[in-house]
């Protein structure tokens, strides 16, 4: 009998054992994974810091690449532009197909369009970046407008997507009470679901920005980059600043690594300031949470 | 509550002329559903626009000889011949594939035990912390993993590359997978950049299934006396098999179609399949983005499409699968 | 370590002290050898500025801005002169993307000009929009550069060996085939990565037209003569870098590396860089004198398309190139056309001037004035410009 208790204990003391290690092989993983972003974030302000100059915002790279100075004013004014038309051409398409997706959408054609939104963030950036290359650049030359096209496919899936999802945590009261005043169903979504849900849209809207400021791969084959000069011309080849970090960082001049590790440090932070503006947003929505 | 009352306020306040001229309910219907058919038009679109682009290239060498051949040798390419294709893609396929195993083998079971540990084991105030941060690893963008891969990672990883090359790359037959010398620049570098970039996506999904898996389950096991761990196995790992299936896929997905940063790390060889992953290599992605605007040869740029062509396939492929998988998951 | 900068003399000291003080304040103290001695007398300084003045008179011309693309390799010549002319009011935007990509994009019509290192042949025209002026507009040398800790000394490579190593048939420093060349010298047992261009390149065509006539191991390789050449070639082995920059990059970061690059990239860059043994049997350190060699009695054809590889002079350094413009002969924009002109006409008078500062080699007398002679065939609609 004694045996057999000693027997149960020793086993359930192996049980909490294996729990324990368990648990501690769990948090080794999670304190890896905050070790490589601290690895990644570390890394960047250092290298960035250390290449950092006042003069980094305000003047364009210095003819010669081997050259110390300058910076990436013309390429952060770039990505100013292209992000900002891509949110012009985004935004309105992805609010407009969200209220159809949460207010109107019922049954096939609606399922249909939600897969499929999930279905486009997945695609490849290249590709998206090769497909407007064949229906603009081949017609109208690289620009920054073509840039704007290819980011505009990038954010629009991901604006879609959160303003569906924060059209529906809208409660139905507020629908019915509006309804029940007389209000038609398109001012009842415009003056009451739509302002409801807005400090999430927004949220949603800083992500897709935050996404598209990085984006670097479609923008080779729609902006093409304009290395010395400030273009304002969204017509025109523009630079933008992931174009000249990825440009400089390949190469092996020390003071282009230092302008592309100054740049770094800046996309970096701009994302990071917009997404956990984003976050203070969304802690602002009283749907959201 | 306020929100209602203000809701009030606005449904009575007097319209101005703002809102009339949008026109009736019918048209506000109207245009919203036109806008929803923008993203099945664009995805159609890239799937013809790219078959149009690539149409030159496939008529020239025929559709499928892209697929039986893993040299890409643009310089051989001439106008006058049709056979051999020299734009054979197989090892681009490859490169794609081998990076992205290498990233989900290194992934998955971090990101799951990192999701985890934080819907199970981490101290309740920190869990959205923990996930905040593991969120942020998303947000840096490739060109900055890639940058950081060159100058961080690659010395970081030479050991563990010679390493391998030493040990694993000297056993008969599995060794020309691992056969050196390790320069950096190789699958090897390129997959575990990856990784990292998919992690945070596997772990997020993860979370969110594991936080839905039912809590009468997890009561029920802990009253039957189940340890913590147990809990987590039985509980919450086990029923949500599927789920981090989907999840991984999601992140499989995502890693097919990287492109800056691998370019910068994978050592661009487009010549034949490196059959070691500590050799150079190129992904489907990574070939378009080098050549993509200086493809001179002829038939080069409509080959460039047809790779993305293909990826743009393979990419809808895995992620109609994943989206399947995770919707399936969360109507359990 | 004879350093980069050691080897081209006090000009390109205080130059590069100006433009990479980072990379600079790295470069170990000048404790440096003497390098050959046959190849340091020829390379002592710099070649005088040529000081030319026979410019095509300025053209009026509402244009204040130009667009370019194409070759990496007179990219930081390119910035020199952009930069030097927006004091002018007319803003060159010149995108360093390849020569490849420059060929394209003129064939394309997308940019006012292109240039490349590897001129345009009769097929590459035949997809243009019609007839182009193709104008060099500076000489320079491609250069064997490598990243071996711990020696010291510049290598002596021949092309048979330098083909051997690309071709991925000599894959240790410590190769017989190297070791012999280089007596005296420690070569570690590493293994070679050899780095090339990922990009259509005229930096490639120039360095493979030199290694198809001089090593037949690189030839047979590579399956024959008309495959060993061009902007770009089926690379065995190895990684790719993107432009110049990106061979550079990479040979910069891994030990053991192997690439080409055209000189100023090696020297800002601090890389250490081989002597090539030229046709007369002797090894030749790149610098200006020896590119100067090369093209010395080069009876230049009228459109302008030659070689300078494997030149004959006892000094001539055996990997030289140049590099041209490729501007459409019949220009359909009036300020388009005097801008395009203005500027060329600049840079092939002025602009000589300044190459030295950028380890470039100017034009000789014959070439530039045949280059000015060469801008004067542009028409509008038609019409000569130029009386």
């Amino acid at each position: 009998m004694s045996a057999l208790a000693a027997e149960i204990a020793a086993y359930t003391a192996k049980r909490r054992h294996r729990s324990a290690v368990a648990t501690a092989m769990l948090a080794l993983m999670m304190a890896a994974v905050i070790g490589v972003l601290a690895w990644v974030l570390l890394y960047v302000a250092v290298q960035g810091f250390s290449a950092l100059t006042p003069g980094f915002f305000v003047s364009n790279p210095p003819g010669n690449p081997g050259a110390i100075g300058g910076g990436f004013a013309n390429g952060i004014l770039g990505s100013l532009i292209i992000v900002g038309l891509a949110a012009l051409i985004s935004v309105p398409i992805g609010i407009l197909t969200a209220i159809y997706l949460a207010e109107y959408g019922r049954g096939r054609w609606s399922n249909t369009v939600s897969f499929f939104t999930d279905v486009l963030i997945g695609i490849p950036t290249i590709v998206t970046g090769a497909f407007v290359y064949s229906i603009w650049v081949i017609r109208f030359g690289f620009s920054g407008f073509a840039g704007s096209l290819a980011l505009a496919i990038v954010m629009l899936p991901l604006i879609i997507r959160t303003t569906t999802q924060m059209l529906k945590l809208v409660p139905d009261e507020l629908r019915e009470a509006s309804l029940a005043l007389g209000a038609s169903q398109r001012k009842t979504v415009l003056r009451i679901v739509l302002p409801a849900a807005l400090p999430g849209i927004i949220t949603g809207l800083m992500l897709a920005i935050a996404r598209a400021m990085g984006e670097t791969a479609p923008l080779l084959l729609t902006a093409l980059g304009n290395e010395l000069f400030t273009e304002l011309n969204p017509g025109k080849r523009m630079s933008t600043l992931s174009l000249q970090i990825f440009n400089n960082a390949i190469t092996g001049f020390r003071a282009g690594q230092a302008r592309a590790w100054a740049g770094a440090l800046t996309l970096v932070g701009i994302v990071l300031v917009l997404t956990v503006v984003a976050r203070f947003f969304a802690r602002r929505s009283r749907v959201a949470r | 509550m306020s929100a209602q009352s203000d809701l009030t306020a606005r449904v009575t306040r007097p319209r101005g002329r703002v809102t009339q001229w949008v026109g009736g309910d019918g048209l506000f219907r109207a245009v919203v559903t036109l806008c929803s058919a923008v993203v099945l038009v664009t995805i159609v679109a890239m799937v013809i626009f790219l078959l149009v682009q690539g149409f030159d290239a496939i008529r020239h060498y025929g559709f499928f000889s892209f697929l039986t051949s893993a040299r890409w040798a643009p310089s051989e390419a001439d106008p006058t011949q049709s056979s051999p294709n020299p734009y054979g893609i197989l090892q681009f396929i490859y490169g794609t594939l081998i990076t992205s195993l290498i990233a989900m083998l290194l992934a998955v079971p971090v990101a799951v035990a990192v999701a985890l540990y934080i819907t199970n084991f981490a101290p309740l105030r920190l869990r959205r912390g923990l996930s905040s941060l593991v969120d942020l690893l998303a947000a840096v963008p490739s060109v900055v993993y890639g940058f950081w891969g060159i100058f961080a990672l690659i010395p970081a990883l030479k050991p563990i590359g010679d390493f391998l090359a030493a040990t694993l790359g000297k056993i008969p037959i599995i060794g020309v997978a691992f056969s050196g010398p390790y320069f950096g620049y190789s699958y090897f570098t390129a997959g575990v950049v990856l990784a990292i970039m998919v992690l945070p996506i596997i772990a997020a999904v993860c979370r969110e299934i594991f936080a839905t898996t039912a809590t009468s389950w997890k009561e029920a096991a802990t009253a039957l006396g189940a340890t913590p761990w147990e809990v987590a196995r039985v509980a919450v790992y086990r029923p949500s098999r599927t789920g981090i299936l989907g999840a991984s896929i999601l992140g499989l997905g995502r890693a097919l179609g990287e492109t800056i940063a691998v370019t910068m790390v994978i050592g661009n060889s487009v010549l034949a399949i490196n059959k070691s992953i500590l050799g150079q290599g190129a992904t489907m992605a990574s070939v378009i983005a080098n050549e993509f605007t200086e493809a001179t040869e002829p038939f080069h740029l409509q080959a460039l499409f047809v790779v993305g062509f293909w990826l743009l396939i393979v990419a809808l492929i895995v992620n109609v699968i994943a989206r399947r998988i995770v919707a399936a998951q969360a109507a359990r | 370590m004879r350093t980069a900068t050691l080897r081209t003399g006090a000009v390109a000291i205080a130059m590069l002290g100006l433009l990479d003080a980072c990379g600079a304040a790295d470069t170990p103290s000048s404790a440096a050898t003497s390098s050959t001695p046959g190849a340091t007398a020829v390379c002592q300084g710099t070649t005088a500025n040529p000081g030319y003045t026979n410019g095509i008179a300025n053209q009026p011309s509402q244009a204040t801005s130009l667009s370019g693309a194409g070759s990496t390799f007179v990219a930081p010549m390119m910035s020199v002169w952009t930069s030097g002319y927006a004091a002018k009011g007319v803003q060159v935007a010149y995108q360093s993307i390849g020569s490849g990509g420059g060929i394209k994009q003129v064939q394309s019509g997308t940019v006012d000009f292109g240039d490349s290192d590897a001129y345009m042949k009769d097929s590459d025209i035949a997809l243009a929009k019609g007839p182009i002026l193709q104008v060099p507009l500076v000489l320079a040398p491609v250069v064997v550069t490598y990243n071996l800790p711990g020696v010291t000394t510049a290598l002596k490579l021949d092309g048979e060996t330098v083909g051997k190593i690309f071709a991925g048939q000599i894959t240790s420093w410590d190769d017989p085939a190297i070791k012999s060349q280089n007596s005296g010298v420690s070569l570690p047992t590493l293994p070679i990565a050899t780095v090339h261009r990922s990009d259509g390149s005229g930096t490639t065509d120039i360095f493979t037209d030199f290694l198809t006539k001089e090593s037949p191991s690189w030839v047979t390789a590579l399956g024959g003569a008309t495959k060993s050449r061009g902007k770009t070639v089926a690379w065995p082995s190895g990684i790719g870098g993107k432009g110049n920059e990106g061979v550079s990059g990479a040979v910069g970061q891994t030990s053991g590396a192997i690439g080409y690059v055209e000189l100023g990239y090696a020297l800002t860059q601090h890389l250490s860089y081989a002597d090539v043994k030229n046709k007369s049997g002797a090894y030749i350190e790149p610098c200006n004198q020896t590119v100067l060699a090369a093209s010395s009695g080069v009876t230049y054809p009228a459109d302008l398309r030659f070689d300078l590889t494997d030149a004959s002079d006892t000094h001539a350094y055996p990997i030289t190139g140049t590099t041209w413009a490729l501007i459409y002969q019949n220009q359909t924009s009036a300020s388009k056309a005097a801008a395009l002109l203005n500027f060329f006409s600049w840079v092939l008078t002025s602009g000589q001037d300044q190459t030295s500062s950028v380890n470039y080699q100017p034009l000789g007398k014959d070439l530039q004035r045949k280059c000015i002679d060469q801008l004067k065939k542009m028409t509008l609609n038609g019409q000569p410009i130029v009386q």
